[in-house]
């Protein structure tokens, strides 16, 4: 965190960089961008993603699928509570993240980062009971048993919330990761620094590196690519909003290999509303297991 | 010593195929703009109606009359008197079953002994079992007041006329949607005796509105602008571009899609039920199954006996007459399909897999190919990749659990798979494994009202049956 001093010695100030597999490269294309706060003052150079950036956080999410997919839900949930607990401990460098961001004052940073920690309390609270609320026994008309339980759909990608830099973000990535897929998100374009700290916060919460990859920039460079990437399941295109003209193409790219496709708002919704289980259930699959019942 | 069997025909006598027949909008029959086209037996390639085709302007006026039907009537009805409807025209099936199979199998090719067995009584079941969620959504889990989407397009596949039509028509319905359904060009006479069925039921008009005709129709009716919810089942590269076409819109989409379903049989599998396992995998309904079992993966220390015991097996499968009782295969469903089968199992020839066909003696009219096998298949063959749609069984081996798993899962669909083994905690740690919608352990083919179908990847998405069924029809 930079912090203004009359003192003689120079800060030093962080390098913003990538997540990708649990490291913090820079876009491998050298390219960044400057980020202004709220009120246009410099911040940041923040590193632009690349098509490239795009392709190399889909290997690692796949890398890290089978490994997320296969903990036991009561795993999953202590991790992203261990996520929530780290957040909560580094709330001011967040209120102040926030602030710089969105412009907010200081008592409503601390509410959006209030929200941002219990929205990934009560998602980790998810992880070990989404199968029972959507999943259950088949009644069929004969001797068999019958059982239909939801299954991670595998990698997704996710365009992040342009405006909810924090809690916009936290509310498209713990609904994928929680059951079990892999993400790879691209940040906010304008406000992408509380992304990377909340990488940072990720990094040491054991969350597996390539469960959460986070891309900062422009998303229209990763995100044709990860549109029709033939080894991306399924995308969210929820930070589009407003943008339907791309939102449409990326649509049509991803019927390629027919991912599953959560479509852009007309505008950003309200973060701040308790969500439904779609954001989870968009993501994931019924697999239904037929077996004989006999002697 | 062989006894032979008899022919044992079902009399077709039941069912009255009209010479012609209209498009089924507004509660009532009316002609179509379209050129008519000729459903035929593809048993016998013999001419039983002549179908109207709709054009864009019957499928705008059939997409007006849903539209009518929804907004005055069914959304307003409560749940409880959509119910009723559809108990009722699951009775009317019930009732009228065996002319429902008898047309079936005509139009289809398939045996009688399936659609009176298997296809009908599960239609009418699936009616049954909608008709109770009408008045009970709100416990459905989607919210407290789940609201229907508005008028659903629905286009059909031929392989399961009206067993595809009651897995789109009566979640549907019972969500209180109103339909516009395109059945495929080969097979629309059933749909067209279900609207009879409509009437009969007194259903209110509009509620159900039937177009036939081809590809043009049904993308004239998934591209209109006033359908809010598109259902498809068929081909994967149709379903992309449906997909492709919703694009950028508020339709919901569902899709069922093709598979190459892996049947996986494990050295301690009960050999015997295996066998029929795997026939009844790949050769129920010809092949002609989005999740027939077509990759054949047995562990290689009993490949040898296991189909030593297949190919016996095989040949003792009767070829022929969709009516006769004891028909076991049926024909194929038209002259483009059989030019299909040909051309991919010509190609495993081609690429140096082995084939073996059940001797049987094929009639000389209609579109008929016999149970084959190809063994000495390997994962990069066009026939262990591409869905054959027919009665064509590709065989792999593999060594471990792990290879069965990797092999299983080597392909861009996933639909269904099977697993035959004695062990219980090897099934559901390859249940676990599978990538697929549907898992058949020790069984395959199996199918219920309650039981929600569909695949993974590019098997298309969503699913259809049991309170799941539902989410596709509710906002």
């Amino acid at each position: 965190m930079t912090q203004k001093t009359t003192q003689s010695r120079v800060d030093v100030r962080k390098t913003y960089k990538l997540y990708i597999g649990g490291a913090f490269p820079r876009s491998e294309s050298g390219h960044s961008y400057e980020v202004n706060d709220a009120k246009g003052r410099f911040v940041a150079n923040a590193a632009l993603a690349s098509r490239k950036d795009g392709r190399d956080a889909v290997v690692a999410a796949r890398a890290a699928f089978k490994g997320w997919a296969g903990r036991t839900a009561y795993n999953r949930a202590q991790i992203l509570y261990r996520v929530a607990e780290i957040m909560e401990d580094r709330r001011p460098q967040f209120v102040h993240a926030v602030r710089q961001s969105e412009g907010l004052t200081a008592s409503r940073a601390d509410k959006v980062v209030d929200a941002a920690v219990d929205r990934l309390v009560w998602y980790a609270g998810w992880a070990d009971k989404i199968t029972q609320v959507v999943g259950g026994a088949n009644p069929v008309a004969g001797p068999f048993f019958n059982l239909s339980t939801p299954e991670p759909t595998g990698v997704v990608a996710v365009i992040a919330p342009q405006e909810s830099s924090l809690l916009g973000l936290v509310s498209v990535i713990a609904p994928v990761v929680v059951t079990g897929n892999t993400v790879v998100v691209v940040s906010s374009y304008e406000r992408p620094l509380p992304a990377v700290t909340f990488a940072e916060v990720l990094a040491t919460s054991d969350v597996p590196g390539g469960v959460v990859n986070i891309l900062t920039g422009d998303y229209t460079a990763p995100a044709p690519w990860l549109a029709s990437h033939m080894d991306v399941n399924a995308i969210d295109l929820v930070g589009a909003a407003g943008d339907p003209d791309n939102a449409e193409a990326y649509e049509v790219a991803a019927a390629d290999n027919l991912k599953r496709v959560r479509r852009a708002p007309a505008a950003e919704p309200d973060w701040t509303e308790t969500p439904g289980l779609d954001a989870m259930t968009a993501f994931l699959e019924t697999k239904t297991v037929w077996h004989p019942i006999g002697l | 010593m062989v006894f032979d069997y008899a022919p044992a025909p079902e009399s077709r006598g039941i069912v009255d195929i009209k010479a012609s027949y209209g498009l089924f909008v507004n509660g009532e029959f009316v002609d179509g703009h379209g050129t008519s086209f000729k459903t035929i037996s593809p048993a016998t390639e013999e001419v039983l109606a002549e179908v109207s085709e709709a054009s864009a302007a019957d499928v705008d006026a059939a997409v007006k009359a849903a539209r009518r039907a929804y907004t005055r009537v069914w959304s307003r009805m409560p749940g409880s008197e959509r119910a009723k409807y559809l108990y009722r025209i699951a009775r009317i099936i019930q009732e009228r079953s065996r002319e429902l199979a008898v047309l079936e199998s005509l139009d289809n090719g398939k045996p009688i002994k399936e659609s009176r067995d298997v296809d009908i009584p599960v239609v009418a079941a699936h009616f049954f079992y909608y008709a109770g969620w009408a008045d009970k959504l709100e416990h459905a889990g989607y919210g407290s007041d789940p609201r229907p989407l508005g008028v659903a397009a629905q286009v059909i596949p031929w392989n399961f006329p009206l067993l595809m039509l009651a897995w789109k028509i009566a979640p549907a319905l019972a969500a209180g949607n109103t339909v516009v359904l395109k059945p495929a060009e080969t097979t629309p006479l059933t749909a067209l005796l279900f609207a009879e069925i409509c009437q009969q039921a007194d259903l209110p008009a509009g509620v159900v509105n039937i177009v036939t005709g081809a590809g043009t129709t049904g993308q004239a009716l998934v591209e209109h602008a006033d359908v809010d919810k598109v259902a498809f089942t068929g081909s994967t590269a149709v379903g992309r571009a449906i997909a492709k076409a919703v694009a950028g819109t508020d339709k919901k989409v569902t899709l069922e899609l093709g598979g190459k379903a892996a049947n996986i049989v494990f050295d301690d599998a009960p050999i015997d039920q295996a066998v029929e396992g795997i026939v009844t995998g790949i050769f129920f309904n010809q092949g002609h199954v989005c999740c027939a079992g077509s990759r054949l993966l047995v562990q290689e220390n009993i490949a040898d006996e296991l189909l030593e015991r297949l190919k016996r097996r095989m040949a003792t499968l009767r070829v022929g007459d969709p009516l006769d009782k004891n028909t076991d295969v049926g024909a194929i469903n038209s002259a483009a399909q059989l030019a299909r089968i040909k051309e991919l199992s010509d190609i495993g020839d081609a690429e140096g897999a082995e084939r073996w066909s059940a001797p049987c003696d094929l009639p000389a009219k209609g579109f008929w190919f016999p149970p084959t096998v190809f063994t000495g298949v390997s994962q990069a063959h066009r026939i262990a990749r591409e869905e054959i749609f027919g009665p064509v069984l590709s065989v792999l081996t593999f060594r471990t659990p792990h290879e069965a798993v990797e092999k299983a899962n080597n392909t861009p669909y996933g639909l269904s798979a099977g697993v035959w083994t004695d062990k219980g905690s090897r099934i559901l740690w390859m249940a676990n494994q599978l990538r697929a919608g549907v898992v058949w352990a020790n069984t395959f083919n199996k199918f219920d009202p309650t039981s929600p179908f569909g695949g993974y990847k590019e098997s298309g998405s969503g699913r259809e049956g049991g309170r799941h069924g539902l989410e596709g029809y509710l906002t």
